[in-house]
């Protein structure tokens, strides 16, 4: 038996080191990292080329070098930031001591830095509200699709809304989301600024669809043998969806969740701009406004950092996916 | 006997309570801690929402305890709403808004401004056809240079060919109560051009009735891309998105709102009522903060305007570049490509007294109103003055004066005489129609205007 396992381990060793496996290594670094490499040289020849013949009334379209020296002018820019900040602080406490002095019943209090958000700041917010929309979408879509899944009534009851919704622009929701929000939510020392509970209810209302119906859809489409063994071991209804319905549906609702999450990142973007909220939309549209001989550089950056972060959460979510789904040989891409 | 000690009791009595009364006075003119300390201020990106840029980076604001995000907002509509529903503590404002708020043209609302943000500052560009046209219309210099201030009439001709060819002639301005909104109509209606009446009460608001060129509502950033596209044939807007268009190559800025009227009022800063009254430390306190960045602005000859301008340069607040903003804020204004003119008053934040909230500017504001229909009906010289006493509150600015004053921050020379100021600017005389104002007789004045409504008529 031991000797049986020693030989096959050691054919594999031979055979990873046989020319044939070498061959097929160095093809599938070519595929992997070559072409993509070589498709974007392509792109960003292309790219120079195109910019460089593009007259605009800002001047000439921003080129990769552009981009590339607004890279480490919004860096700076950020640096000078946070030592402003450092220095609001110092001159607050200073303040707060004199007063203190003047007025020894006075509370002192630390207020947040006033500036400007830089770039990175504007980033950071983006990437918060749409992960928050997000789960809140995630938090109301799952358990409401597999209700819809499991039930044929609930689903003939409830779906000619859901496809009448799920057309809908988020972004024509806005306004209504606005105004709601400024109406419903007042509170005199809130937790959350309206602007980010406006984005944040965008995002989830343009998530929950797709979630709805790719849940409804994998629980349906339940292997009719294991909806059998639950029945014969008489699982209650929780375990039942515990068991059974959950992870059988799991490919399903995660196939959901990245549409909506790549949905809900673009759409974010569009309300941000639309909405003057907070994020790499404002930062956009500002520039925009702006209209110096810088924006069009730094409005560039902000769309491939947008790409870049959009192509990040996608693949995050794939690698969630493929942790949890069982089913190993349906590829994924 | 009695009689004597009764008497000087009563003279000891006398001089304590006057001495208890004298510290009590004295105690009260000292200015208390703010009530609000941190406060959202909205503005749109102009130059002239200077003062709150440089009351913020030159630590005024921080000097009074006041702990201040400064805001750009997306369109005026945007701004008011913001500071109506208490999102924005304060914002830059059109001097027509907070008038208007008051009246209930638009949203009603109890706006008021204890400071005026400045004077001048704006422009009418056309598009570069446009120009083409109406140059062969000018008398020129003996230079070749056209003779200035350009008039509308230049203009009218290439309106009157649109007309003939059934084609729209569009304009842009800020907002239906912008100062552009009646510079604009005023300048056309000076050269023989009818920019068109509103008539609310027939729920008309988009006062193109009768007009020969037809205006309508562009966000200031906005102007020069919206010119670019074709959209509009010109556009009434303040700095620096005049001189974006010398410099973008898209249009030429035929006239300055100073060729139309000499040292007219520009922005306010308005706040609620409800604000002022809840907050009165802080209202003094902000008004304060923004006398002494006005003053900075105009300090010796306009000394800091180049750092000025590299402030308002900064991405988060005007953010055009920054030759474009030094343009006009440092005395130029560059009309049409390399014809720069020396105008030193083309932004004014504090001489002649600017900040100070004159009942008389309000005025003028409501009889532009009047005139093109956007106060439907007749009013009495006295509504006229109730409206302006109620918006504009020299009261607020006075005690925040007098109070730097006494800190011996500024001086009292640097301020119009309070005892005696009656709040109304003496006749205005520098119209380009050489029509002359005086606040006191808006009745009077509208019958003075051939286009426009008078006593009596509406529409």
């Amino acid at each position: 038996m031991m000797s049986t396992v020693k030989r096959q381990l050691a054919f594999a060793r031979v055979d990873s080191f046989s020319t044939q496996n070498i061959v097929r290594g160095v093809q599938s670094v070519f595929k992997g990292m070559l072409l993509p490499s070589l498709g974007i040289v392509a792109f960003l020849i292309l790219w120079s080329f195109a910019a460089s013949s593009i007259n605009t009334s800002l001047g000439k379209f921003p080129g990769p070098q552009a981009v590339f020296e607004q890279v480490q002018n919004l860096y700076r820019e950020h640096r000078v930031e946070r030592e402003k900040e450092a220095a609001f602080y110092q001159r607050q406490e200073a303040r707060n001591e004199k007063r203190l002095a003047e007025d020894p019943r006075y509370q002192p209090k630390i207020r947040a830095y006033t500036g400007k958000e830089t770039f990175w700041d504007q980033i950071v917010t983006s990437l918060l509200t749409v992960m928050s929309g997000f789960l809140l979408a995630v938090l109301l879509a799952i358990p409401l699709g597999i209700a819809i899944g499991l039930s044929k009534k609930l689903n003939t009851a409830i779906n000619p809304i859901i496809q009448i919704f799920k057309p809908v622009s988020p972004l024509a929701w806005l306004p209504l989301v606005t105004i709601v929000v400024s109406a419903v939510y007042v509170t005199p020392d809130p937790m959350f600024a309206k602007s980010f509970i406006n984005s944040l209810v965008t995002v989830t209302l343009c998530c929950i669809w797709p979630m709805v119906i790719n849940t409804s859809v994998g629980v349906a489409s339940l292997n009719k043998d294991w909806v059998n063994v639950s029945k014969v071991l008489r699982l209650p209804a929780l375990q039942h969806v515990k068991k059974i319905v959950l992870p059988a549906s799991i490919p399903a609702i995660f196939t959901g969740m990245r549409m909506s999450l790549g949905i809900a990142w673009m759409v974010l973007i569009a309300a941000e701009m639309l909405a003057q909220n907070p994020g790499l939309g404002k930062f956009v549209w500002d520039e925009f406004q702006n209209g110096s001989s810088q924006s069009l550089s730094r409005i560039m950056t902000a769309v491939l950092v947008i790409g870049l972060i959009g192509f990040i959460l996608d693949r995050s979510m794939l690698q969630l996916q493929r942790l949890l789904s069982w089913d190993k040989t349906v590829e994924l891409r | 006997m009695l009689n004597r000690r009764l008497g000087r009791f009563v003279e000891r009595v006398t001089l304590l309570t006057g001495l208890c009364l004298v510290t009590v006075g004295a105690l009260a003119e000292k200015l208390g801690y703010p009530e609000k300390e941190e406060l959202r201020l909205g503005f749109i990106k102009l130059t002239d929402m200077a003062p709150i840029a440089i009351a913020y980076e030159k630590g005024f604001f921080e000097d009074e305890g006041l702990y201040v995000t400064v805001e750009a907002q997306a369109n005026w509509k945007v701004l008011l709403d913001g500071v109506i529903d208490g999102r924005l503590d304060g914002a830059h404002m059109l001097a027509g808004q907070p008038i208007a708020a008051t009246i209930g043209y638009g949203t009603k609302a109890k706006i008021i401004t204890p400071f005026s943000m400045d004077l001048n500052g704006n422009g009418i560009t056309v598009s570069n056809d446009i120009w083409a046209q109406m140059k062969p219309n000018l008398p020129k210099m003996d230079n070749g240079l056209p003779v200035h201030p350009i008039k509308a009439e230049a203009l009218k001709p290439v309106v009157d060919k649109f007309i003939e060819s059934g084609k729209p002639f569009n304009m842009g301005m800020v907002f239906p109560v912008s100062t552009h909104n009646y510079e604009l109509r005023y300048w056309l209606a000076a050269g023989g051009i009818h920019p068109g009446f509103y008539a609310p009460h027939k729920g008309d608001t988009s006062g193109q009735i009768n007009a020969d060129v037809l205006l309508s509502v562009t966000p200031p950033p906005q102007m020069p891309a919206t010119l670019e596209a074709g959209t509009i044939h010109g556009y009434c807007v303040g700095e620096p998105w005049n001189q974006q268009a010398v410099f973008k190559n898209i249009g030429v800025p035929v006239v300055t709102d100073y060729e139309i009227w000499k040292n007219n009022p520009e922005k306010v800063f308005g706040i609620t009522e409800a604000f002022a009254k809840k907050y009165p430390n802080t209202t003094v306190r902000l008004t304060r903060a923004l006398i002494r960045a006005a003053k900075w602005l105009d300090d010796n000859n306009n000394a800091n305007r180049p750092e000025a301008v590299k402030i308002l340069a900064q991405t988060n607040y005007v953010g055009a570049d920054y030759k474009v903003i030094a343009n006009s804020m440092t005395g130029t204004f560059e009309y049409e490509k390399g014809d720069k003119r020396s105008v030193p008053d083309f932004n004014v934040f504090f001489r002649y007294h600017a900040t100070y909230p004159y009942y008389s500017d309000a005025i003028w504001y409501l009889t532009q109103m009047r005139r093109w229909g956007q106060i439907s009906e007749d009013k009495p010289d006295s509504w006229y003055k109730d409206i302006a006493r109620k918006v504009y509150r020299p009261d607020l600015y006075r005690k925040a004066a007098e109070s730097l004053i006494a800190e011996k921050v500024m001086n009292a020379s640097d301020f119009p005489d309070f005892n005696n100021e009656t709040g109304f600017r003496p006749e205005q005389t520098h119209f380009i129609d050489n029509i002359v104002y005086d606040g006191r007789t808006p009745n009077d004045y509208l019958n003075k205007f051939s286009i426009g409504l008078k006593q009596g008529e509406t529409i």
